[in-house]
Parts: C-alpha cells; structure tokens; sequence
C-alpha cells in the first residue's frame, strides 16, 4: 500500500475509534447536569445519586475520548501537510479557536466536577457540569465547521497557492455547518439516551433500585425522543442541502446516475458503479427523490453521470452506509416513542425492557455509518471542488505511516477492551459501585 | 508586526505548558523512585489530578497555535518529525488515561500495569520534547522544499540528547519540588530530598546545556544582538538558584514559582534567540520556515488575535482558580474522604 492510502486509513482509525466516544460525552453530560439541577432543585438524593452514578460512566469513556482527540489535530501536519499548508489559514484557526474557547473550559471543569463534590458549594458544582456540558458542545461546533468547510467551502479567496480567509463569518454561519453541528449532536444525544435507557432497563429487568432507574429512565425516554426526531428533520435538511452543495454525495448516497426531474426513488437498489448503473432496481416511489430534495416534484436532481468517473465517490460504500444509517434513524424513532408512552408504568413492560439493553451499540453503527457518507461521500476531494484527497498528504516514508498505523490498531484495540470492559463492569454494578458518596 | 506577536504567542504556548504539564511529567517519571505504598503513589497521581488534563490543553494550543499562525511551519514541522510526534502521542495517550481506569480495580496487577504507563507516558515526552526543541534551536536538515533530510537517528546527535536530557531532569526537579507543596511530614521530606539531590545534577546540566548551545546553535549570538533579552537566560538562572534556596528554607510553593521561572526563562530564550525561524535549515539559512515566509494572512492573524486577547486572560483566570481551589495538602484521610484517583 502506499502512503495515501495508509494515511487514510489511519485517519479513518483515528477518527471512527474517537467518535466512538465523543457522542456520549456530548449527551451524557448534559443529561448528568440535568440529574444534578433536578436534585437541587428537588432536594431528591436519588437525584444526587443518578448524577453520580452516570457522572462516572461519564469519565470512563471521557478519559479515552479526550486522549484520542489529541492525535486527530496531530495528524493533519503528520499525515496530510500538503493539505495543512494548504487550507491552514481557515481549518488551522477554527481548530486553534476550539482548544482555546471550549476545550480548555472542558477539560479544566471536568476536574473541578469530578473532585469538587465536598470542596465546591452544590450550586457552584452544578454550574461545572453544566459548564463541561457546554463547552464540549461548543467544541462540537468548531470542529464541524471545520469539517463542513472541507464539505462545502465558502469564505475564502485562493491567493499566495493557498486558500486563504476572506469572510470568517460566513464560513461559521454558514447552511452546511448549522446542518452538520445539528444533525451530529442529535446522533450524539440518541445514542446517549439509548445508553441510559439501555442500562436503565437491564437493572429495571432485575428490580434493580427500581426507583433509581425509573427516574433515570423517565429522563432519558423524553430526552431521545426529542432527539430522535429531531435528527429525522436535521438530517433530512441536510440531504437536501447536498442537492446544491455537494450533488456528487447526494447522487452516490441514493444511487442516482442520470440527471433527472421526477426523480423516483427505488425500494429495491443495487448499484454497479462499474457499468455505471444499478444492477438491482425495482419498487418505484415516483418523483419521491425530487420531493426529498427540493419538496417538488419537479427538482432537478443531477446525476453521477454528470460527473467525470474520477469525481465520483465510491457509490457503493456510500449508498449502503446512507440506507442503514435511515434504516436505524427510523428505529430510533420507534423504540424511543414505545419507551416514551411505557414511561409511567415501565416495570411492567418486559418485552421493551429486554430490548433496550441490546438498542445500546445501534446508535453507536448510526453515528458512524454516518461519518462514513459524510466523509467517503466527499471523496475524491479532501476539500470539496477545491483540493483532491491524493495532492493532500504528506511526504513521507511508507515505513512510517505502516509502523505508526499498527501502533493504532494496537493501542486503540486495547484502551477500547479496557473501557468497554469498565462501562460494562460500573454499568452492572449499578449505583452501589461508585466509591464515594 | 502581526508575525511579530503570532512568534511571541507560539513562544509563550510552549512555554507555559513546559511550565504546567512539566511537573506531571516530571512526576509521573520519578514515579517509581518517589512513591513505594499505595498511599505515596496515590499522593503522587492525585497531586497532579486536578490538573494534568487542563495543563495538556496547552500542548493542543501550541500545536493549534503552529497550524493556524505559521501553517507552513506546521505542515513541514508535524510531518518532518513524524516518528517522534508519533511516539509522542502514543505516550501521551498512555499517560492520559492511567488517572481514571487505574483507580477503577482493586488488584496489584492492574495498578501495576497502569503504574508503568505512567512512568513510559511521562518519561518518553519529556525526553523526546527535549530532543525535538533541541534540534528545532540547532536547525533542521531542511532541503529547499522545506523536506526533512533525516530520521529518528539524525535527532540524537549530542546536543539534541543534551535537550533531552536537560528537559528531563528539570521537569523532575519541578515535580518533585510540586508534590512537595502538597504533602506533609514524611512524604514531603522525601521530595524535598528527591529534589534537593537532582537539583545537583540539574545545575550541572543546566552548565553543559548553556555551553553546547553556545557551540552547536545560534541562539547565545542573536540574543546578544540584542542585549535586552539577555534578562531571559538570567531569569533562567535566577530560578534555578531560587529552586536550591528557597527548598533549603523549606518553602515549597515560591522553590516550586522559582522552577516555573527558570523553565519560562529557558525556553523563552530559546524562543528568543530563534526569532524570526521557526524551522532554522541546517543545510542552507536561505531554506529556512520563518515566521514571515509562513504565517497566515494578515485577516487569520487578526481575528485569531482577538480570539487570543479576549479568551486566554479567561482560561488562565479559571485555571488559576482552580490551582488555588485544589492545592490543599494530601493525606490519608484526605483520600479517604473526597473524590480521589
């Protein structure tokens, strides 16, 4: 293999074993800062409890997504420096932006959270929760609009061989970014959810502190449906958004080949890149495709044909990661609306309680099949019409970027047995587990 | 000018988080010479749990600092030291996580395990920061694209190996002399004799650093071309004596301040005697990554100013109150009592 391909590789390693954990962090906690409102509020010690209890499934998969994220900022001067020196003078400061605005706030409160529970004033400790809760949210949203500058970018003159900032605003305010922050922390927060409901209902099952895990159950059920359909909304805007911003990604992700009006839509696809067809298309939706993309049925919808063979994503990848990342959206939406209307009487419902435990890696496939249409749906561009992928990478040794991809997978394998391990221990083990009180 | 101020910034990055993150590195090396009980080497990870991961924040604004104010100088710097970045990172990672999964099992082999990476996550970053900084002083073999005409081995020639060392054992001396401001009795002593004994060979070095510098790299000429920032090197060397006299008269907290000076000072003439290169070339000046030829444009540098000058003063107001919040002293009960790693 070569460098290229050995260096995307590792970027998708490094990002997919990342995002692993960055979703939960982004949910739980603002659900544990609503756990910890709700007990000042209420003066309910179950309250303080559930804080507790989640607070420290919370750190155990903190402690692996912070240390994950470092290599990621690394990795564009390692791996990608044609594209660094490149695109530096925009993606370079929106990351600088986040580490200085959010990430610092982030990692400093969640110290003060976790060893402040006796040192801080209840009020006071509440806020640094809920300032971890912001901040990594605020993080979130640099990050994607970094991203979504490299999907679609605006604000930027090319001047000196290089793109550089023309109007900062508009690249942070841009449609792409809001879509892309919206659509992304509502995956975050369903896949939170699920965790809570999921663990929720394995102790619910064993009239485990049944009051503890109604509660927490209640909160979480409210909290992903919410979330769940607002992903549905976010992530339909954002498939039509692509209709002008990137007609490539929308064109591979619903296998469309030929630039059409009244485009339908196949229940039954298999597309054939090869022969630049699908080999399998039967149960026509007509002019379904145009109206989720434009809501007429008269929205042109241009095809991959449209584009040379060389601009093209792989269509397959592309195509089966969109289908299954819906597929699992609609479920959400249907288990969080069951646990939803169950909620008041939830001890009784064994059947929902069976499910949920097995709903919690679900939204976790969700969220990166979704990355896998964003990013794969991009390629061959590194930076959409502007930079292709292949001039973006660094000049360096075949040698090093094989060592430095092996040491990924060993240590990334391991800190991923060892957390998973440990969420499933303390998550088994229930409030008793966690060491102080 | 604007180049100007982005140098300075990236200098005072670097800077401080040598600076903060330099105690837990230094700890967590000195780790198995320190702590031999559970209770000494709960003392050592809780004296630094408040803060490790808000000190490491400072290395991600350094290199954010690098890739949004001197791309360029990123792009050739990241991908030209790619082995020891890599093992950097790796190392880091190790580090990172031994505060919270080595306190989540009771059994001596998983704090075992846990205990050794921190000692390889702290020692390999310290070390290979001073490598890297060392050569980075003395110059890279930059051909004319900006390529790196080496490898690992080209970086532990003497005086990179020097930097190493140096990094080394002043970020020990600086931990050691941290634990000492939060514990008592006993525990306390033993840092302070820990410090008080590498403190002898830290000055020798400091010695042998100051010379090799003047031998191998540019710096000792372009500070004297401008005799102002000669106060560095004596601020330097104001701590570093500061350091011996205040552990003598047992006060901890300013021996500890005296530290931070001296590495501020170290690396800020450091700093200081690079201007205007970020990436010197070894094989032709004219080859070199400056601020000049590789900064952002003039827009990016502006608005990333008024990012700087509005949020920075924030994060070190709260940084400092959460030092001042969590620095009481570290006994039995203590750890008993509160949340602890």
């Amino acid at each position: 293999m070569d460098v290229l391909t050995l260096s995307r590789l590792q970027f998708a390693v490094a990002a997919y074993f990342h995002f692993l954990f960055v979703p939960l962090t982004l949910g739980l906690s603002f659900l544990v800062a609503i756990m910890e409102t709700m007990y000042i509020v209420k003066r309910d010690d179950d309250y303080k409890r559930m804080a507790m209890f989640w607070g420290k499934l919370f750190l155990i998969n903190f402690a692996v997504g912070l240390v994950t994220g470092i290599t990621l900022e690394f990795q564009f001067g390692t791996n990608w420096s044609s594209y660094s020196k490149y695109v530096g003078d925009i993606f370079g400061s929106l990351l600088a932006i986040e580490a200085s605005v959010a990430f610092f706030l982030e990692s400093t409160f969640i110290a003060v959270w976790y060893f402040g529970w006796k040192k801080l004033p209840p009020k006071l400790h509440c806020a640094s929760i809920w300032i971890v809760a912001i901040a990594s949210n605020i993080s979130a949203f640099w990050i994607l609009s970094a991203n979504a500058w490299m999907q679609h970018p605006v604000g930027f003159v090319v001047r000196n061989g290089r793109a550089e900032l023309a109007n900062f605003i508009e690249i942070i305010t841009q449609k792409y970014a809001i879509l892309e922050f919206t659509h992304t922390l509502s995956g975050a927060y369903i896949l939170a959810g699920f965790f809570v409901l999921g663990i929720s209902a394995w102790h619910l099952i064993r009239k485990n502190e049944a009051a503890f895990f109604t509660k927490s159950f209640k909160l979480a059920s409210c909290w992903t449906l919410i979330f769940a359909l607002a992903s549905l909304v976010f992530g339909h805007m954002s498939a039509g958004n692509l209709k002008d911003a990137q007609p490539t990604k929308l064109a591979a992700m619903e296998a469309h080949w030929e630039t059409s009006r009244y485009a339908p839509m196949h229940i039954l696809t298999w597309p054939d890149a090869l022969n630049e067809k699908n080999a399998v298309q039967a149960l026509a939706v007509p002019s379904a495709l145009s109206i989720l993309a434009g809501h007429a049925p008269d929205t042109e919808v241009k095809g991959l044909k449209e584009f040379p063979p060389e601009d093209r994503p792989p269509v397959l990848p592309v195509f089966l990661s969109f289908r299954i990342m819906v597929a699992l959206g609609g479920l959400f939406i249907i288990v969080a609306a069951c646990a939803w209307l169950k909620r008041r009487q939830i001890e009784g419902q064994r059947a929902l309680l069976k499910l949920l435990p097995f709903m919690i890696p679900l939204p976790y496939l969700a969220n990166l099949f979704g990355w896998t249409v964003a990013e794969l749906g991009r390629q061959p561009w590194i930076v959409y019409g502007l930079m292709k992928t292949s001039y973006a990478v660094s000049p360096i040794a075949v040698s090093q970027v094989g060592a430095s991809l092996i040491a990924f997978f060993a240590v990334y394998a391991l800190l991923g047995a060892v957390d998973f391990y440990l969420l499933v221990k303390f998550a088994r083990k229930g409030p008793e587990g966690v060491d102080h009180a | 000018m604007l180049e100007t101020i982005w140098f300075a910034i990236w200098g005072v990055a670097w800077a401080v988080y040598f600076m903060l993150d330099g105690f837990d590195l230094g700890l967590g090396t000195l780790f198995p010479f320190l702590a031999k009980d559970e209770f000494e080497k709960r003392a050592v990870l809780n004296s630094m749990g408040p803060f490790w991961d808000g000190n490491e924040v400072w290395l991600i604004t350094a290199g954010g600092v690098t890739f949004a104010a001197f791309p360029t100088a990123y792009a050739i710097m990241f991908s030209g030291l790619y082995t020891p970045l890599m093992l950097l990172l790796f190392a880091l990672i190790l580090r990172g996580v031994v505060f919270e999964f080595r306190r989540q099992i009771d059994s001596p082999a998983w704090k075992r395990v846990w205990d050794t990476c921190l000692v390889v996550g702290s020692f390999l970053p310290a070390l290979l920061l001073g490598v890297a900084f060392a050569n980075i002083f003395m110059g890279l073999p930059l051909d004319k694209d900006g390529l790196f005409q080496g490898n690992l081995f080209t970086l532990l020639n003497p005086y990179g190996l020097v930097g190493g060392i140096t990094f080394v054992l002043v970020f020990c001396v600086h931990g050691a002399i941290w634990l000492s401001t939060r514990t008592q009795g006993q525990f306390q002593a033993k840092a302070v004799a820990m410090a008080k004994k590498l403190w002898i060979f830290e000055a020798l070095l400091a010695v042998v650093f100051l010379v090799t510098t003047a031998i191998y790299t540019p710096l000792w000429a372009n500070v004297l071309a401008k005799p102002y920032w000669l106060i560095l090197p004596l601020l330097a060397v104001l701590g570093l004596f500061g350091q011996w006299f205040m552990l003598s008269k047992g006060r901890c907290w300013r021996a500890w301040f005296c530290s931070s000076l001296l590495i501020l000072g170290v690396t800020l003439f450091g700093v200081a005697g690079m201007f205007p290169n970020l990436l010197l070339s070894s094989e032709n000046p004219a080859y070199s990554v400056t601020a000049f030829n590789s900064a952002s444009s003039p827009l990016t540098l502006k608005i990333m100013l008024g990012v700087v000058v509005c949020f920075l003063p924030i994060v070190i107001a709260y940084q400092t109150w959460v030092y001042f919040k969590f620095r009481d002293v570290i006994t039995p009960e203590s750890l008993k009592e509160g949340p602890s790693y």
